[in-house]
């Protein structure tokens, strides 16, 4: 006990909280300094904007046209930094690519961060920072946010969730319920690095592929696309996960139709080719995050390849396959050797087997 | 059953006592456990199944059935 | 890749295939053992491409499929365990036990991890002193000496906290086991080449005589295959037996002596449980007993469990390709790759699934 009352200037030598962390603390997440501090210090610096930096609950933005196309994705990749990328422009490209495949021009993100406590600042700091790169490079601003902080072991690392706000300029209906029969079918560059490129960072599977994950923005491939296709371009999307072989069944679905694909035009670069032999896995089920598949009708396929070959995102796009009409919701490839095969829809991701 | 596929043997090393090696498959390269094929030299070919070379491949064996596999395709083609 | 892309070569392919449709006269059963081989046919087409004449049916050389149900139930016991870290191939994870499986117990919290190299499992145990790591050793002769390195890397490092839960496998008792059968209609087989790659082909001159049957070593792309069918129909065809090795780049008569050497310092041969066909003697390998205290079983006290395969699932007469999987009434119906009955619909090289897989719809290209 002291020997005397406490004055007030005792408290002024009481032990001060700790403001200055290398990692991420419930207090972060709190409502309180910490949080401003995160937020002003981090997130605003990093993704600068009027509308952001007004630091309302909501962001109020003017928009062209009428017609808007908006998408939500939630990233959640292990592990958080891969070759190519990180957790932070996949989620900033996911989503202005989801937004992009109606056609839209992609224009505002918002972005919603929960953040298991104890995650390093400087990591954070790396992927917001990626996020900002991603964003410029796709010409979009994020104008909202949220930062939730959860209890160890309660979440892993950090999980981003991105909603995507695009604006149609252009009057065609895009959509996966569109294809016809005499559609081609346009892939647009080789498959399945993204996939791998992750795996190959995945304990007990480590191995060394000089491919990196082909994280990209696809609105600007979009844009050469329709002013290429206009209304000859009845499909389009990312082959994300389940990869060109979950597309091709979600299109066969949609629309009802039958969709037949050639397998020697499948690109796929050899040491993706190695990975995936290595580890029994089939190219066409493994996920990308820089390609997309296109349905245009027959007379404009040639003008649309052409014009995405044009482009950085589609110099190695390729016609693989057409729709029928026969063999509704089924798709099947012509073998190599010249048979024909189903390409199911995977029933869950793939896993690397011995056998 | 025994996935399995050959790649090239770029390096050798060795790892708390057992013979490994950098293999090569179309640019990717894994680290295999190399003690079966002990005799093994930078630049031959092994047929990698879980981790594991399981043998070293007969360059010329492969060349003769390869051969032999084209020669007799084309000969009954012509004939 | 070489030694790969060129036996892929669609021209030489379809010249094997005119020589077989030239070679054959009458009806044939040829077994592929290896479910990589299954795998592969089906993959390419290859059973489609082949005259009618010549039946395909495919054996039971898939570890997954055969791993019998009451180690299945083991494995999931173990992996339950809090103080176990349970390593497996990536193949075992979706094999389902009586309720559940490798995933489902990873989801209540059991610390499940896939490796690509059995050598993993040592990396882990060092990595994680305080937990009891325990390896799921399952296969056929290829994946046996890879265990057998781990035990005796694991001996060398002197590493305490690894055991295996073993259900190796061997294929000569297999096929010697379905030509006794009364109901066998395989007339020649195509030997699986990676076993032979490790054990050599003389293990099967006692088959070919004993039972005069054509057996062919064989790879697996599509010209090794279809040059070991062609192989297959012309001893066939001319009433011969003999063991022809089409897959000479990479298999020799005596096989791998020093990871023949590994497999039998530390495994014997014992008598094992196939799921779907039951004990086949002499079949299996379990590890000797200078090892035993690497056997997860005694080690966490796991008593034998009797348990009965579904009644519906006719997996052991598919196995023994004595059916086809779309002979199955409960194919495509109640028994898919989501919903599966028996082992050979989970894994993707059980002849289910790459039926279901690739060839639900039959004669896609008449339409």
């Amino acid at each position: 006990m002291p020997d005397k009352p406490l004055a007030p200037e005792d408290f002024a030598r009481c032990p001060l909280p700790i403001s200055e962390h290398d990692t991420v603390q419930l207090g972060h997440g709190a409502g309180g300094r910490m949080m401003q501090n995160l937020i002003s210090n981090l997130f605003r610096w990093a993704f600068d904007n009027d509308a952001l930096n007004k630091m309302d609950d909501m962001a109020v933005v003017s928009l062209p046209g009428n017609k808007l196309a908006i998408s939500t994705d939630s990233f959640v990749v292990d592990p958080i930094f891969f070759p190519g990328g990180n957790i932070g422009e996949l989620a900033i490209y996911g989503t202005v690519n989801d937004v992009a495949m109606s056609g839209a021009r992609p224009l505002y993100l918002t972005a919603g961060f929960i953040i298991e406590e104890g995650f390093p600042l400087a990591d954070l700091r790396r992927v917001v920072e990626s996020m900002r790169d991603a964003a410029r490079t796709a010409g979009v601003s994020i104008i909202t946010g949220d930062t939730k902080v959860v209890h160890k072991g309660k979440g892993d690392k950090i999980f981003i969730n991105t909603t995507g706000i695009g604006v149609i300029e252009h009057p065609h209906t895009i959509s996966g319920t569109n294809l016809q029969p005499g559609d081609r079918l346009i892939l647009s560059g080789t498959i399945a690095e993204h996939g791998m490129a992750v795996l190959s960072q995945r304990e007990g599977l480590q191995f060394d592929m000089p491919v990196l994950s082909d994280a990209a923005p696809l609105h600007g491939l979009v844009s050469r696309i329709i002013e290429a296709g206009g209304g000859s371009v009845h499909a389009l999307r990312d082959a994300t996960r389940g990869g060109v072989a979950a597309v091709l069944n979600e299109f066969a679905v949609s629309s009802k139709v039958g969709i037949r694909i050639q397998e020697k035009s499948i690109p796929v670069l050899p040491a993706v080719a190695g990975a995936c032999g290595l580890l029994g896995l089939d190219p066409l089920y493994v996920a990308n995050e820089g390609k997309l598949v296109a349905a245009v009708s027959a007379d404009k396929a040639e003008e649309v390849l052409s014009a995405m070959r044009a482009h950085q995102m589609g110099k190695n796009a390729v016609i693989i396959g057409e729709v029928i009409a026969e063999q509704p919701a089924v798709v099947t490839m012509q073998t190599l050797l010249g048979s024909w095969r189903i390409v199911d829809i995977p029933l869950t991701e793939q896993l690397p087997r011995i056998c | 059953m025994c996935l399995a596929i050959p790649g090239k043997v770029i390096s050798l090393h060795e790892e708390n006592g057992l013979l490994m090696g950098k293999v090569e498959f179309g640019g990717t390269l894994i680290s295999a456990c190399l003690a079966y094929v002990p005799e093994v030299k930078v630049g031959e070919y092994v047929i990698v199944h879980a981790g594991f070379a399981l043998n070293v491949i007969d360059e010329e064996e492969a060349e003769r059935t390869f051969a032999l596999l084209k020669e007799i395709g084309e000969s009954e083609g012509q004939g | 890749m070489k030694y790969l892309e060129e036996y892929r070569n669609p021209e030489i392919a379809h010249r094997l295939l005119d020589e077989i449709r030239d070679k054959v006269t009458r009806p044939w059963v040829i077994m592929e053992i290896c479910g990589g081989q299954t795998h592969a046919i089906l993959r390419n087409g290859i059973d489609e491409l082949l005259p009618d004449t010549v039946t395909l049916v495919h054996g039971p050389g898939c570890p997954v499929c055969v791993t019998p149900l009451e180690l299945i139930e083991k494995a999931l016991t173990l992996a339950s365990r809090p103080e176990v870290t349970f390593v497996s191939f990536g193949d075992m994870l979706r094999v389902p036990g009586v309720s559940r499986d490798l995933f489902k117990v990873k989801s209540e919290g059991g610390d499940v991890r896939i490796v690509y190299s059995p050598l993993d499992a040592i990396r882990i145990a060092k990595e994680n002193p305080d937990r009891q790591v325990v390896f799921f050793a399952v296969g056929f002769e290829t994946t046996a000496p890879n265990s057998a390195m781990l035990v005796a890397q694991a001996v060398r490092e002197e590493i305490t906290n690894l055991s295996l839960l073993v259900s190796h496998v061997l294929v000569p008792p297999a096929m010697t086991a379905l030509l006794d059968s009364p109901q066998n209609r395989v007339q020649a087989y195509l030997a699986a080449g990676h076993v032979c790659t490790v054990m050599g082909w003389q293990q099967y001159e006692s088959i070919v005589r004993d039972y005069h049957v054509p057996i062919v070593v064989t790879g697996f792309e599509p010209v090794d295959l279809l040059s070991g069918i062609l192989s297959a129909i012309k001893q066939l065809e001319s009433g011969q037996a003999k063991i022809e090795n089409q897959y000479a780049r990479m298999v020799t008569r005596e096989g791998n002596l020093y990871a023949q050497r590994q497999i039998d310092d530390v495994f014997q041969i014992c008598d094992r449980t196939w799921r779907g066909i039951g004990v086949i003697p002499r079949s299996g390998l379990k590890l000797r007993d200078k090892y035993a205290t690497f056997d997860a079983e005694p080690r966490f006290g796991l008593t034998d469990l009797v348990i009965a395969e579904p009644a519906d699932c006719i997996s052991g007469i598919i196995l023994q390709g004595l059916k086809k999987p779309n002979e199955c009434p409960q194919f495509g119906n109640r028994c898919t790759p989501a919903t599966p009955l028996g082992a050979t619909m989970v894994s993707s090289e059980g002849a289910c699934a790459a039926y279901y897989n690739y060839q639900r719809f039959r004669n896609l290209s008449e339409k």
